[in-house]
């Protein structure tokens, strides 16, 4: 025993030391990561934002030079609070608790203290900067609009929060990202990526030279400039017409697929989203909850979208056989549903396809309908039939844009109906109002628009996108650059078409017709409830318009919806109007009508349900 | 003097283990004092330049051990004790304080740690004394009297203060029990720690359970026949509870907050882990930082003088004391299970030595030396992997300090000294 005792000793020592080392050195072991490791700092070399331009190489957005209070907690000596706090226009219980919390996210990184400091403050506080230890100024630089428009479209940046910090490791506290629009969906690509020099610092945080040499350091990559699909002028134009009028315009480029101009009313300069004024100027966009002009109502707003839908039906019509263009149906001033009347604008009389879509005649679309439905043995069939037709031009689910956000609509399927009715507890005289765009589908005015686009194309449509230029480079996005094809031949939309440039010349729409160029369209006019003190009440009709031009060589399609603007020609006809003429002409020749857009509001319809008092609708006030 | 014959007969492979941990060592002192503009490596106002000239005065002293006659220093034990407990004495007077530790002789060139030389000292004395012929180990007095041999040092040290040297005196109690000290004096000792720590972590009344579960189990498993001796028993239960309660007033009123501190570390005492992790961060800093450095070393290390650790300092005493955190920054799990196994064979090996020496004195002196040895290397490496309470005792071959690798030179050489005349002695 007494022999053994020292030599038993011994082995436990060293058995119970490897263990311990290999516990700490394998098994717990974390390399150290070059940013966690104390004895390391990295100092960051931001790359300048990128650029943005429009179709025609406008600038949109640029950058303008801000500059960064930061702090790094644990230099932090002794200071002066007072004369320092007076220096950053900060309060002192304010500073303090940002102190606090910069030193609570981490005592050994920078955090920002005071964001973007005006260019006087700068001067001002430069020369002083060195007596305050533990803080520096770091440059940054700010977008800078180069329009007041296209809120919508180009989005916002602003600082990563915490959220942003666990979820992508590449962002530090303080930097800035894309929030919505352009600016999120283009991220990586206008960020570009930041340098990063890495400093061996010893325990006192002095820096005592390059980490490895520098063999790790990365030089910064430039933010790439990028021109989107959005005509300036267009935009701007388009802002201007929607003017105290609340609703949303999508213009298609439809050999292309790219949106030339993406409206949301009301909107905002997008100026106001910058610098420090930002989230105060946010915060009162967002709480906005009556206008909410942060919605985009271009790509969120989801109406039953009424008449234009029409098209699509007579499209399927006649691709299933079950119309001719001269197939006669006759009206009785509306159609019957069971032994319930339902009415019609259209004037009463015999129509056929033509006279159908320009006299925009709920009972020859009605019949239509049913005429699709009678073609199949069950109701299953055909709505399978109907819904694969109406989904292939991009309706009834996203559409795959490089848009920020967006809305799948709806185009209602059989098992829908099965869970709102019971299993083939239904016909098609239930599902009857789909047939002139009321009732359950619904659709955001950028697919209205991809609509109008597949049909000015007759029969094919390209993925909506926003991005043209990266570098000057075009885009080779296979998404973007594949032509996507409707389950409609090609021969059946121009019966269609024919009918939609009637609208123009006899139709809804005769008063809105451009000199010198040759329109398709066709107008809506959507019912539409809202509850006021618990009560359903019917509000004035959207107004919906869709059109494209020129008919036999498009160059623009578009969308234009407006709430509570009445029949389809009033407003959304008129603006339509406008648009194409803008973009085909340069300019309007019709100065009275563009007057009268731009100054008319419809802040009255707006008001009349917070109103508190009795309110008629559809009132032929103009 | 020394021909050939001493080549032949000195242990080789002990040499050879020494030489491998003075160099790992010195290398790790290199790294941690390393800086890019005084790279060379003969430079005496560097660390490890000083370091290197204190190897060569170790290699002069290794040729003057051997060349000395073996029994010089069985015949002068006693005389270098006393000159060891007049030098310790005398610190009380001429003492040069460094760090707040009054342990050191200013020479002029160098500083001069009497507790090292009495460490050496201390060993032979122990030897010569239970090797005499009139000591009989399994006497009261005779124990008593080793144990003063022991003690006597320490108490010298404690108040410089010093308690880590202090502490490497009593792992000499090892010789003793090689030499017939009765076993249950380490089981007491044991017993008690285990207790203490026991009580720390869960409270008297957690042991007061557990001491009537044991007696319980003794009676259920007892033979009938087993007559129970009810008295004594029943005087340990007090005992171990008095202890128990005592534990808590010492460490709740004598201990100072900074011991306790370091035991709420050491045994985790602190159950909430934002306050742990406070106390790891302030308190604990140096095996806070020790311990990152080891584990970001990972299998491989990060490659001598890679250690970003290392480089900025931010393990405090790097080169002396935690040393072996820079082994295992640099070199990672390879270099420091490499270091480990060297000190463990080198152990083994003495231990081996040990036992086949013939010469009651050179055994004892052998038990000595491994004894010194290993509780240096069991409370330095404990301490930097974080095992132990923070003990400031340096690293043996591998710290920086020159008077501390010259003495365990010393001591590990007369031993191998010893060793090669072994065969001499019976003639």
């Amino acid at each position: 025993m007494k022999k053994i005792l020292l030599s038993s000793i011994i082995l436990i020592i060293g058995i119970v030391f490897i263990g311990r080392l290999s516990y700490l050195q394998i098994f717990s072991f974390s390399a150290d990561q070059v940013l966690e490791d104390p004895a390391i700092k990295a100092i960051y070399d931001y790359p300048e934002r990128g650029y943005i331009y429009d179709r025609n190489g406008k600038l949109l957005v640029g950058n303008d030079p801000a500059y960064d209070v930061m702090v790094i907690p644990r230099e932090v000596k002794s200071l002066d609070t007072l004369e320092f706090c007076n220096l950053i226009g900060l309060e002192k219980d304010n500073f303090i608790k940002k102190l606090k919390r910069a030193r609570i996210y981490s005592p050994r990184l920078p955090s920002v203290l005071v964001p973007q400091l005006s260019k006087e403050d700068y001067a001002k506080l430069q020369e002083k900067m060195r007596h305050f230890e533990g803080f520096y100024i770091q440059k940054r630089s700010l977008r800078y609009y180069d329009t007041k428009s296209a809120a919508n479209v180009l989005g916002y940046i602003s600082e990563v929060n915490e959220r942003d910090l666990a979820q992508n490791p590449y962002y530090v506290q303080g930097e800035l990202k894309g929030r919505t629009g352009v600016e999120k969906t283009y991220e990586d690509v206008l960020r570009g990526k930041k340098g990063v020099q890495y400093i061996q610092k010893d325990r006192f945080n002095r820096d005592i030279g390059p980490y490895k040499d520098g063999t790790l350091d990365t030089p910064p990559e430039q933010g790439k400039e990028i021109s989107i699909t959005i005509d300036k002028d267009l935009q701007e134009y388009g802002e201007l017409l929607m003017h105290g009028k609340r609703g949303g315009i999508v213009a298609i480029e439809p050999a292309t697929g790219e949106i030339l101009s993406m409206i949301s009313g009301p909107t905002y300069d997008p100026s106001l989203l910058v610098g420090r004024k930002r989230s105060k100027n946010y915060t009162k966009l967002y709480n906005d909850s009556i206008a909410n002009p942060t919605w985009d109502r271009a790509l969120l707003a989801e109406p039953s979208p009424g008449s234009p839908f029409k098209t699509l039906n007579a499209l399927i019509a006649l691709q299933e056989g079950v119309i001719t263009p001269d197939t006669k149906i006759t009206c009785h001033h509306g159609f019957y549903v069971g032994k319930t009347k339902r009415g019609c604008h259209c004037g009463g009389g015999v129509r056929n396809l033509n006279s159908g879509i320009y006299k925009s005649c709920n009972a020859y679309f009605a019949g239509t309908f049913r005429k699709i439905f009678d073609k199949f043995d069950t109701t299953d069939e055909a709505m399978d039939v109907w819904e694969k037709h109406m989904r292939s031009f991009g309706l009834g689910g996203y559409l795959g844009s490089d848009l920020h956000t967006g809305r799948p609509g709806r185009i209602p399927s059989k098992e829908y109906y099965d869970k709102w009715y019971g299993d083939n507890r239904w016909s098609s005289s239930y599902i009857i109002s789909n047939s002139i765009g009321q009732g359950e589908v619904a659709v955001t005015p950028i697919q209205l628009a991809n609509m109008t686009a597949a049909i000015a194309n007759r029969g094919h449509f390209f993925t909506p996108h926003i991005l043209k230029k990266v570098n000057g480079e075009d885009i080779t996005i296979p998404e973007f650059t594949e032509m996507k094809q409707t389950t409609i031949e090609r021969k059946y939309f121009e019966p269609v078409i024919q009918g939609m440039a009637d609208v123009y010349h006899k139709g809804t729409a005769r008063w809105v017709q451009i000199p010198d160029i040759e329109i398709a369209g066709k107008t809506g006019t959507v019912e539409n409830y809202t509850i006021i003190d618990g009560v359903k009440t019917q509000l004035t009709d959207h107004s919906i318009f869709v059109a494209f031009a020129p008919v036999n060589n498009p160059k623009i399609a578009i969308a234009v919806y407006i709430e509570n603007g009445y029949y389809g020609s009033r407003y959304a006809g008129h603006i339509a109007s406008l648009m194409i003429e803008k973009y085909i002409k340069g300019e309007i020749t019709r100065k009275d009508l563009e007057k009268r857009m731009l100054e008319k509001t419809l802040d009255h319809e707006y008001a009349k349900p917070y109103s508190g008092e009795e309110f008629k609708i559809n009132e032929y006030v103009w | 003097m020394f021909g050939k014959s001493i080549v032949k007969r000195i242990d080789w492979f002990s040499i050879l283990i020494y030489v491998a941990l003075v160099l790992i060592g010195w290398l790790n002192i290199y790294s941690s004092t390393f800086t890019e503009n005084d790279a060379s490596i003969f430079n005496l106002t560097t660390l490890h330049g000083k370091q290197l000239f204190f190897f060569g005065a170790s290699i002069i002293a290794i040729i003057i051990i051997m060349g000395l006659e073996a029994n010089f220093y069985e015949r002068f034990s006693s005389l270098m004790y006393v000159i060891a407990i007049v030098l310790l004495l005398g610190l009380f007077v001429f003492g040069k304080t460094i760090a707040g530790a009054t342990s050191w002789y200013n020479l002029g060139f160098f500083n001069l740690q009497p507790s090292e030389f009495a460490k050496v000292a201390t060993a032979l004395a122990l030897a010569k004394y239970l090797s005499d012929i009139q000591t009989d180990i399994k006497r009261r007095k005779d124990q008593f009297y080793a144990l003063g041999i022991i003690l006597l040092p320490a108490i010298l040290i404690i108040p410089q203060p010093d308690p880590g040297s202090a502490l490497v005196f009593f792992a000499l109690i090892f010789v003793i029990f090689r030499e017939g000290l009765p076993l249950y004096y380490l089981t007491i000792s044991l017993l008690t720690i285990l207790v203490f720590i026991a009580t720390l972590m869960f409270g008297t009344i957690w042991i007061v359970i557990f001491l009537g579960l044991l007696i319980v189990l003794f009676f259920l498993l007892k033979k009938k026949s087993f007559k129970v001796p009810v008295f004594p028993l029943l005087g340990i239960i007090t005992v171990t509870i008095l202890f128990s309660l005592s534990v808590n007033f010492v460490f709740n009123n004598v201990f100072e907050q900074r011991h306790r501190d370091r035991f709420s570390l050491w045994l985790r005492l602190e159950k909430d882990p934002k306050k742990l992790e406070q106390i790891r961060k302030t308190i604990g800093y140096n095996t806070y930082q020790s311990e990152k450095a080891i584990e970001s070393g990972g299998f491989f290390g990060k490659g001598f003088l890679e250690g970003t650790r290392t480089k900025g300092d931010f393990v405090p005493e790097q080169h002396t004391d935690y040393i072996f955190s820079t082994v295992g920054e640099e070199w990672g799990f390879m270099g420091t299970a490499t270091v480990i196994l060297l000190f463990t064979s080198l152990f083994l090996r003495l231990v081996y030595l040990a036992e086949r020496q013939k010469n009651p004195f050179s055994r004892m002196y052998g038990y000595g030396v491994i004894s010194i040895l290993l509780i240096h290397y069991f409370i330095n490496i404990g301490m930097v992997i974080g095992v132990l309470p923070t003990i400031g005792i340096p690293l043996p071959f591998f710290s920086y300090g020159g008077s501390g690798l010259l003495f365990f030179t010393i001591l590990l050489f007369i031993f191998l000294k010893l060793d090669s005349n072994r065969l001499k002695e019976g003639i």
